[in-house]
């Protein structure tokens, strides 16, 4: 029997146990459309590719499989390529397909051609433009086994529609059965790891720094029983949030350039920093040659790229995040508690310096931004699932929501993209339909890709957008007032549309709230009601994100602003 | 430019964007590549990359590291620390003054250079060698009114157990 490229494409998506794509058809893919509707697989048609990309990263991140887009030739590749880039700087698991002009024309600028595979080359973690129907099975099984083994990202597979559209016989349909990748061999690892116990037993400061890919990796148990065991203080990047509970005394917080006081402080004072699973970047360590000045640096990482890149490791482990923890529990076990650091005194200092700066903010007349996100943290309790768009909210939401989960906060650290969180909270949504699931946005991020609304109506998720509605590209009017001078060079973006008359426009439940006494009652009604709703919080305008550590300068130079 | 140069060989399969890969791994670092060559191996699947560039030694682990990392690449070999045979040609069209045609013939025999084409006036030079050798040919092929040239950039071939300009049998091959 002859199969189509369309036909072997939904069998390949099959095999890899794919249940939903997020998509948008065109010309290119066509036939893929056409055949769509005779799989049983999901479909959510999405308003902008944008919105595709960012939501199948939103699926990918609260569950650990791989998400699927499915977006046309031309505009629809490149209007993806946002998305795509989200996800490779964030580490997420994703097969885009892109389709493309057919083979004889490729090459010739054709109705909706771009040469995506080059755009998208330094984006994904590899690409593919398929040239022959005997090797389209066997790529999109490569694609999806790349984008899940080692560091996980982003695949890009370029089908063009004559290959689509041509056939194969059955028997010679080859997909072959692929051997995951390992990284360091056991033996080696195990005496990085006993090294590692040693160095942290020897410690009378040590500090463990939680990276994305402890999520990425599925440690997150892994981490709490070694975190437990010995009683380590952690701080976390931006992408490590949820690795640990939020309620647990060891938590410290973010670190970095929003940081929490104590977390930055113990970062400078430790004399041992444990990094697991975080790739060092600028918004974390600050100034490089201050960053844990006092410590000796045990770094592991999946990827080698990171290790010794921004700071040089006195024990660099190239390990996947799960079976390093894994090993250093058994050990632990092994080794009852001969190695294990008095962490007492150290937990003292650190306690010192969160009772002398806690987070904070002081209440006025106006909605207090951070009162939203601790007020919603309180109602939401530690199950729901949070996205978040860029840049203000984004902070707050890290330093003043309280997660205790892993895989329930949604954020575009690395590449920092505006526009994500609605698509994003979308995925999580289909992928986790029991759950509630809350897109924080500011008033400029939430326009970028406000279109979703109609996606979120459509398939009828109960998403809540919370808008922190300050009139401003807040953190860049916060910049402007601290290193600018207060030149607001265009970071006001009043009038913004009526986001309730707009939500209502979509379909969706509008809700505002401009007094502090109005905030917990907007949030549950928001809350309970069944469908998708939009709560518009006009917030103090003028509220900044601190503490802030300027770009350049030692994480203990923190401005913790005006003292009101 | 700081740094020493590194001739790395880096082994790839043989697909149509792969040097793209490679090069983008440079530039996308404001990396530069000062020589680049490529071409097939014993297994036609297969395609050696050399590459020389100069950098110190801590961004060459770091791009070792990166190219390492690339789907298609098999393996990234640093060959600048011995173990490894290096080799460059040199294509030069010279235009002898006359009755300097003969004087060039001497030189190109002595060097153990070729002449591969004759024009109504000019000569093409075949000159192979390491690169220092090749810098020097330039010092002697001077005179003869140099006009053009080309050159192949590094290839290099790295192994266990060889001893660069050394015969098998013995004696020193030259190099």
């Amino acid at each position: 029997m002859k199969l189509s490229g369309s036909q072997i494409f939904f069998k390949a998506l099959k095999l890899e146990q794919v249940e939903t794509i997020f998509g948008y058809p065109g010309g290119a893919v066509m036939d893929l459309y056409d055949e769509l509707s005779r799989h049983d697989i999901d479909h959510i048609l999405v308003r902008h590719e944008q919105g595709a990309a960012h939501a199948a990263d939103g699926y990918a991140r609260a569950t650990g499989r791989v998400g699927v887009c499915l977006v046309t030739s031309g505009p629809g590749a490149t209007n993806a390529v946002t998305g795509i880039a989200t996800a490779y700087l964030d580490s997420v698991p994703m097969v885009v397909f892109t389709g493309q002009v057919s083979t004889r024309t490729i090459g010739n600028d054709s109705f909706q051609e771009v040469d995506i595979t080059g755009i998208t080359r330094s984006c994904t973690k590899h690409n593919f433009l398929v040239r022959d129907i005997a090797k389209l099975a066997c790529t999109i099984r490569e694609a999806f086994q790349i984008s899940r083994s080692g560091r996980p990202g982003p695949v890009l597979v370029d089908l063009p529609k004559d290959v689509i559209q041509s056939f194969l016989e059955e028997e010679d349909l080859d997909v072959p059965v692929l051997n995951p990748g390992e990284t360091a061999p056991p033996e080696e690892r195990e005496e990085a790891g006993r090294k590692a116990l040693e160095m942290i037993g020897q410690a009378c400061r040590p500090l463990i720094l939680c990276g994305g890919g402890i999520l990425r990796g599925k440690a997150a148990e892994e981490f709490r029983i070694f975190v437990k065991t010995l009683n380590i203080p952690v701080a976390s990047t931006l992408m490590g949030i949820g690795a640990f509970p939020g309620s647990d005394p060891l938590w410290l917080g973010m670190a970095g350039m929003h940081g929490t006081y104590y977390a930055n402080h113990a970062i400078s004072r430790c004399d041992l920093l444990l990094a697991i699973g975080a790739r060092l970047d600028d918004r974390v360590t600050s100034k490089v040659e201050a960053f844990a000045p006092r410590a000796r640096v045990i770094h592991v990482d999946i990827d080698p790229v990171s290790l010794d890149k921004v700071i040089k490791a006195d024990l660099a482990i190239e390990s996947d995040s799960k079976a390093f923890l894994k090993l250093l529990n058994r050990l632990l076990a092994e080794k009852g508690l001969q190695l294990r650091p008095d962490t007492a005194s150290w937990r003292r200092e650190i306690e010192q310096w969160r009772r002398e700066v806690p987070l904070s903010y002081c209440l006025n007349e106006n909605i207090k931004p951070q009162y939203v996100v601790q007020k919603l943290g309180e109602l939401a309790g530690g199950e729901a699932i949070v996205t978040t768009d860029v840049g203000q909210h984004q902070m707050w939401t890290a330093q003043f929501f309280r997660f205790e989960r892993p895989d329930t906060f949604l954020t575009s650290g690395g590449l920092g993209t505006m526009g994500y969180g609605l698509p994003a909270a979308i995925g999580a949504q289909i992928a986790c339909p029991g759950k509630l699931v809350i897109n924080i946005a500011g008033d400029g991020s939430i326009q970028m890709n406000i279109q979703e609304l109609a996606t979120a109506v459509n398939y009828r998720l109960p998403v809540k957008i919370v808008i922190l509605n300050n009139g401003y590209l807040g953190m860049v009017r916060q910049w402007q007032e601290l290193y600018y001078g207060r030149r607001y060079s265009q970071s006001g973006i009043h009038p913004s549309p009526d986001f309730v008359k707009l939500a209502e426009a979509y379909g969706a439940l509008g809700l505002r709230a401009d007094k502090p006494g109005q905030v917990e009652a907007t949030l549950l009604e928001g809350l309970k009601h069944p469908g998708p709703a939009v709560m518009d919080f006009l917030v103090e305008p003028l509220e900044g994100v601190y503490p802030i550590v300027k770009p350049g300068e030692p994480l203990t130079n923190m401005y913790l602003g005006k003292q009101e | 430019m700081r740094g020493c140069e590194t001739a790395l060989s880096i082994m790839v399969y043989n697909k149509p964007d792969v040097l793209a890969r490679i090069a983008g791994t440079f530039s996308a670092r404001g990396y530069n590549i000062e020589s680049i060559s490529a071409n097939t191996t014993m297994n036609p699947e297969l395609t050696r990359i050399s590459i020389t560039t100069r950098h110190d030694k801590e961004v060459i682990r770091k791009l070792e590291k990166q190219l390492a990392r690339l789907v298609d690449v098999i393996s990234v070999e640093d060959l600048s620390n011995g173990g490894a045979v290096r080799r460059e040609m040199l294509l030069a069209r010279v235009f002898p003054p006359p009755g300097e045609e003969e004087r060039l013939k001497d030189l190109v025999l002595e060097k153990g250079w070729k002449i591969i084409a004759c024009g109504d006036d000019s000569f093409t030079v075949e000159v192979t060698g390491n690169q220092e050798e090749i810098t020097q040919a330039f010092l002697h092929l001077g005179p003869f009114d140099l006009r053009d040239y080309v050159r192949t950039g590094v290839i290099s071939l790295g192994g266990k157990g060889i001893i660069p300009g050394k015969l098998q049998n013995g004696g020193p091959a030259g190099a």
